[in-house]
């Protein structure tokens, strides 16, 4: 059967895995690991069936030598023998089948027991993998270690293993028992049977060549697809239709090629491998012919008639181990892009200073398990093991910080920055100056090079990156909900919020009144990020759910960009709520947003050129008024 | 459908008609040898006669080797055909999507669409291959092996139409229950890929609200449930194994045993008996195939019937049949226009639209999210077409036009715009083939992006990547535009273009249109009051209607939404997105 699945597995890449003893090694590993008894049972189970199978085989011989031949003639043949032989089979082959049953019954567990497991293995790491890899890997990529290349796996787990071992144990049990009824005969059946299997791995090998073509060629066309698709408005708009079909008949004729070779070789594995095995039955028909007619070593006609059959289930496990072979080589290198995945190195989080709730009692910061508004640092002091609490205020500091994405290419330099608890910050400049960089550094989606960034006092390095973040509210230009209802998603911000805590949130956001006009209201289910919402309104959820999480701190990263002017006058108002009392770094394109700051920076090839608030910058006549007014000072 | 799809056989008509003879040819082959086999025994070995062995030998290896040449035929052109009804499909369809209007796009969806011209198609390629191949080949193979078990004796062949009845019987029941519950599989699984998807797309979100193990909490719960179902699914499936194994035993069992009895009677020769036995296998396994085939099929449908949607679509927009190439200038009207997306909605996305545009004129419009100014535009392009009422270019209705022409003279520069991967040369030559480097140049120029492609080590050889990636949103849009002037339209139309252009930059593209394309037509949308401010009259829209119309002066006085907007945007310069040139 082939795998229901196999529909999606046409676009994985074509390559083969580097090291495949050593991928295969740890995919066995990870699979037995977990179900060393039930892997252990599907074995004996599966040497049963085998066994059941082939003294099936043997029982021919017997029927006709020792049951049938001796009746034939007799006055009162005796079918007394021949009930009990066929009873004695008839047990074994019901042992065979319910052996088979088990084994098969367990392997599903396995199977899918080990495909949940990887899935959820590969996304939990990939959960807690930083950034950093996100911005160096395309999404379409991440996703296809989810789609193809985990769908490979499960094909070769359920059926690849057990169909090579099965075979393994047949071919080894026919061959004993070939042995066992005729050596010459044996030998001329290994002498085809080899001629077969170079055969079989030269054109497999054909085969595997034109399918590396096949996926290149695949892959070029969805790319053009992709594109296009995705173009497919602008094509229309300049009347570039034939153009396109033009591109794409030679991309697609291409494909046609490759896909027609890759299949043509792959189709004739079958045939070529079971005439082939037609051929090796003529040769041994003769030659054992030969032998029974002359009598050699003893040989019978039962004994030919039963050499023929294991002849014939000695081709057919070659025959299925050498079809297993392509995609045993597609799951390895699948196997080695979920390693690849698996191996990547988590985000390191060796911060000790945790956030806790605190109270104060008798002017003392006290940590206390309700919540109560109020939060504090709990700080325990490495050397002395003394436990300081200091109550969070949101105040950050950045110390001549310079930061790269790699070490080579410095983008940030010496950076200077005070924010005092509860002021507005606000950063300006063109589109990679650095504005949003400076922003990740500070809830460490990226470490800096060199300089310290400090939080009310304490080095982020020191903080417990999930209470760092925590305390850092988050609204970005690109909103991102989930499918889920929009209550949910605004509860995403605090998973405790009360149903009114979320409708409050959403007020403020001026939120609440577009989301009573959807079908049905807060329970509305938002599918495809929300793609049936606007872009304001999809803004105005996002700032709903940094507000529902109600932090000391917040980074507006062009939040409001998306929302029209008039739609943003509202909605600035409740971010300015949402902003008072609370340290805020706003990064903008609109003077709105950005006017009132404490503390405007303007941002220039990584490097503050400019700081002050708005009055003072417009005075000084630099970068910013020249920004501001469109005029060249 | 099977017409549509049948179509896209052309071409490769006489390889699919090749493959399964090839396939039949060969299964025949395969069904002779048991039978040579029975006689090799019987008048070769029995009577010790070593010619009869020969000949029969003989016979059999001529049956392997015409065997051998059918099975590689029915391989090479199975493959063929079926690589071929892909790449007509592919072709078919691309072809048609071509023809689709803005609607025909909004109702697949892009990513509708790829999916249709990619995995669909390969399903469908490789459904086609497996019917060419098997379809006919195992019922053909099944057919003669009965009708070879009966002709060596029909008491003992009857045991396995009773076989093969009871397991179609059981296969039809198991298949249709897996069926079942691998539809839900297949629905959950694209499920848990959808909230993969967006967990990879919202990782800075997961990440900035330190929902790591919210997500995989909830991902734990969907993998689990997936796990349920697929056992579930599988567990069905499984049994399908042991039943062959349990049939087929018995099938040798009785057939050994009611042999024996036949043989000791004389009705039956111990060849014929080993016959049997090896047509035992052949039946059954034929009997599985089918019932492969058939799942193959059934799961291809659905494939089959979105890829069928997608070559019957009707585009919503024709050319007219005798479509008038000539347009005198670049004025526009608006006559009385109602327009909604799907027909039969309750509130039209634009209603009772009445403006009268002169060519050369440049028009800004302006309004909030959602007020339509983007469907307003899109009309006169006919990117769609009207519910009710007229718009006018040149004094003659849109329709009246060769749609070809039309869009050459009217240049959109769309909102959510993308270059394709290529040079920005190619990019630009999108807007006319057989531009000059000069011409080129020049169109940069004047949408001030000549600039910064100096900027660039390969000029205006830079690859540009798919989308547009690696050039900035203001880069992006400036070439956009000087894109749509190598048009050289009667009417241009910027669709919040400038955007990401900062105020300097936009204003110096706003006045080299002024200056070198007067006689353009230029509609301009904008949030941006300084974009519009200097037009000749200004649009300001509001819910789908037109609430005022004038000068920058004009509306400042008298409508209070544009009062409203310039006071938002104080001094009317605040925008502080420098031009992109890092």
């Amino acid at each position: 059967m082939p795998g229901p699945m196999g529909r999606r597995r046409n676009m994985g890449q074509g390559e083969k895995a580097k090291n495949p003893m050593k991928i295969l090694g740890r995919l066995l590993g990870l699979i037995f690991k977990k179900n060393k008894i039930k892997i252990i049972i599907v074995f004996v189970c599966i040497i049963i069936g085998v066994l059941a199978n082939v003294q099936g085989t043997l029982f021919i011989q017997t029927l006709i030598d020792s049951y049938i031949t001796p009746m034939i003639g007799a006055e009162n043949p005796d079918f007394m023998p021949l009930l009990m032989a066929i009873s004695r089979v008839a047990l074994f082959y019901l042992i065979g089948a319910a052996a088979t049953y088990t084994s098969s019954r367990i392997m599903v567990y396995v199977t899918q027991g080990t495909m949940r497991d990887i899935r959820l293995d590969i996304f939990t790491h990939m959960e807690n993998l930083p950034i950093k890899y996100f911005d160096t890997h395309s999404h379409g990529d991440i996703m296809s270690v989810y789609t193809n290349d985990v769908d490979t796996l499960r094909q070769m787990i359920s059926q690849s293993l057990t169909q090579v071992f099965q075979s393994v144990i047949t071919i080894v049990s026919v061959l004993i028992s070939m042995i066992s009824l005729s050596l010459p005969l044996t030998i001329i059946n290994l002498v085809v049977i080899s001629l077969m299997f170079f055969v079989t791995t030269k054109v497999a090998g054909r085969s595997g060549k034109f399918f590396t073509k096949q996926q290149n060629a695949l892959g070029e066309e969805n790319g053009y697809i992709e594109e296009m698709m995705n173009g497919q408005k602008v094509v229309k708009v300049f009347n570039h239709e034939k153009k396109s079909i033009e591109e794409f008949k030679e991309l697609n004729d291409n494909l046609y090629t490759a896909s027609y070779n890759a299949n043509k070789f792959a189709n004739m594995i079958g045939p070529i491998n079971s005439q082939l095995g037609n051929v090796n039955y003529v040769i041994c028909a003769i030659i054992g012919g030969l032998f029974a007619l002359s009598g050699f070593w003893g040989f019978t006609l039962g004994g030919l008639v039963s050499f023929l059959s294991f002849n014939k289930s000695f081709s057919q496990p070659i025959n299925q181990v050498s079809q297993q072979f392509n995609s045993i080589i597609m799951a390895l290198a699948g196997a080695e892009r979920v390693f690849d995945l698996l191996d990547e190195e988590v985000e390191v989080d060796d911060g000790y200073v945790t956030l806790v709730n605190a109270k104060y009692e008798n002017g003392e910061l006290k940590e206390t398990d309700e919540r109560t508004g109020l939060w504090a640092w709990k700080h325990t002091h490495q050397e002395s093991g003394e436990t300081e609490y200091r109550e969070l205020k949101g105040a950050i500091v950045m110390d001549d910080v310079d930061f790269g994405y790699t070490d080579e290419k410095i983008v940030l330099h010496n950076v200077d920055l005070y924010a005092n608890p509860g002021q507005k910050l606000a950063f300006v400049g063109s589109t990679g100056a650095g504005k949003t960089t400076i922003t990740n550094l500070i809830n460490r989606f990226y470490d800096i090079q060199d300089g310290k960034i400090r939080y009310d006092g304490i080095n982020v390095n020191k903080i417990k990156k999930s209470d760092l973040r925590r305390s850092l509210g988050l609204v970005l230009q690109d909103t991102h909900l989930f499918t889920d209802t929009v209550m949910e998603n605004i509860r995403y911000g605090r998973l405790d919020a009360t149903d009114d805590e979320v409708i409050a949130a959403a007020k403020l956001a001026n939120a609440d009144s577009f989301i009573r006009q959807l079908p049905d209201g807060y329970n509305t289910v938002l599918k495809g990020d929300g793609g049936n919402l606007s872009q304001g309104q999809r803004q105005m959820l996002a700032i709903a759910r940094a507000a529902v999480a109600d932090p000391p701190a917040l980074i507006l990263d062009e939040a409001t960009s998306s929302i029209d002017t008039r739609t943003e006058k509202n909605v600035q108002e409740s971010m300015d709520n949402l902003m008072k009392g609370r340290t805020t770094f706003v990064i903008a394109h609109r003077l709105s947003t950005v006017k009132n700051s404490d503390c405007i920076m303007v941002l220039e090839h990584g490097r503050i050129i400019e700081r002050g608030t708005h009055d003072q910058l417009i005075e000084q006549k630099g970068k910013y008024y020249q920004l501001y007014t469109g005029k060249t000072a | 459908m099977l017409k549509t799809l049948a179509h896209n056989i052309k071409g490769f008509v006489k390889e699919s008609i090749i493959t399964p003879l090839s396939m039949i040819l060969e299964v025949i082959m395969e069904m002779l040898i048991p039978l040579l086999m029975a006689s090799l025994i019987d008048e070769g070995v029995n009577t010790g006669d070593m010619n009869a062995i020969l000949y029969y030998g003989g016979l059999m290896g001529i049956c392997a080797i015409i065997g051998l040449f059918a099975g590689v035929s029915g391989a090479v052109f199975g493959a063929k055909a079926s690589a071929g009804f892909a790449k007509n499909l592919r072709m078919s369809l691309f072809e048609k999507i071509q023809t689709f209007s803005f609607a025909n796009i909004d109702k697949f969806s892009t990513a509708g669409l790829v999916t249709r011209l990619t995995t669909d198609v390969t399903n469908l390629q490789n459904a086609y291959q497996m019917i060419l191949r098997m379809c006919f080949r195992a019922p053909v193979s099944l057919i003669v092996a009965m009708i070879m078990t009966f002709s060596i004796n029909a008491k003992l062949a009857s045991i396995y139409l009773i076989a093969v009845v009871f397991l179609a019987v059981v296969f039809t029941f198991l298949m249709k229950a897996t069926y079942k519950y691998f539809q839900q599989v297949f629905d959950r699984y694209d499920d848990l890929n959808a909230s993969v998807q967006e967990n990879v797309t919202a990782i800075r979100v997961v990440k900035g609200f330190v929902r790591e193990e919210h997500e995989v909490k909830k991902f734990d719960k969907a993998v689990n449930n997936l796990y349920k179902l697929f056992v579930k699914a599988e567990n069905r499936m499984v049994s399908v194994s042991p039943i062959m194994m349990i049939t087929t035993y018995a099938c040798i069992i009785a057939i050994s045993w009611f042999g024996a009895t036949l043989i000791v009677g004389s009705e039956l020769t111990t060849g014929e008996l080993t016959s049997m036995l090896t047509y035992c296998m052949n039946i059954l396994m034929n009997l599985l195939m089918v019932a492969m085939v058939f799942v193959m099929i059934t799961m291809s449908l659905a494939s089959a019937k979105r890829v069928t949607t997608v070559l019957n679509e009707e585009t919503t927009i024709k050319n007219p049949e005798n479509p008038d190439y000539n347009i005198s200038d670049g004025s526009i009207e608006f006559d009385n226009v109602y327009f909604s997306y799907t027909e039969g909605s309750e509130k039209p996305v634009l209603s009772n639209i009445n403006l009268s545009i002169k060519s050369g004129e440049t028009i800004g419009i302006i309004g909030g999210t959602g007020s339509s100014k983007t469907s307003l535009v899109n009309l006169i392009g006919r990117l769609y077409d009207v519910s009710s009422g007229t718009v006018k270019v040149g004094g003659k209705d849109v329709r009246s036009y060769d749609i070809e022409k039309l869009r050459d003279e009217v240049s959109v520069v769309l909102q959510s715009n993308v270059l394709f991967s290529g040079s920005i040369f190619d990019n630009l030559r999108w807007g006319d083939e057989n531009a000059t480097d000069e011409e080129c140049i020049n169109a940069c120029k004047l949408a001030c992006a000549d600039d910064f492609i100096q900027g660039f080590p390969d000029k205006y050889n830079t690859h540009i990547e798919q989308g547009g990636s690696n050039v900035s949103g203001g880069q992006k849009q400036r070439l956009c535009i000087a894109r749509a002037l190598l048009k050289k339209p009667k009417i241009l139309i910027l669709d919040d273009s400038t955007s990401a252009v900062d105020t300097a930059t936009d204003a110096r593209i706003r006045r080299a249109f002024k200056e070198e394309i007067p006689d353009t037509t230029k509609l301009i949308i904008s949030q941006r009051i300084s974009s519009v401010e200097n037009a000749d009259r200004i649009v300001v829209l509001e819910n789908g209607e037109i609430n005022a119309v004038g000068t920058h002066d004009e509306l400042l006085e008298n409508c209070d939404i544009y009062k409203e907007i310039y006071v938002a945007q104080t001094s009317g310069n605040g925008d502080f997105d420098q031009k992109g040139e890092i």
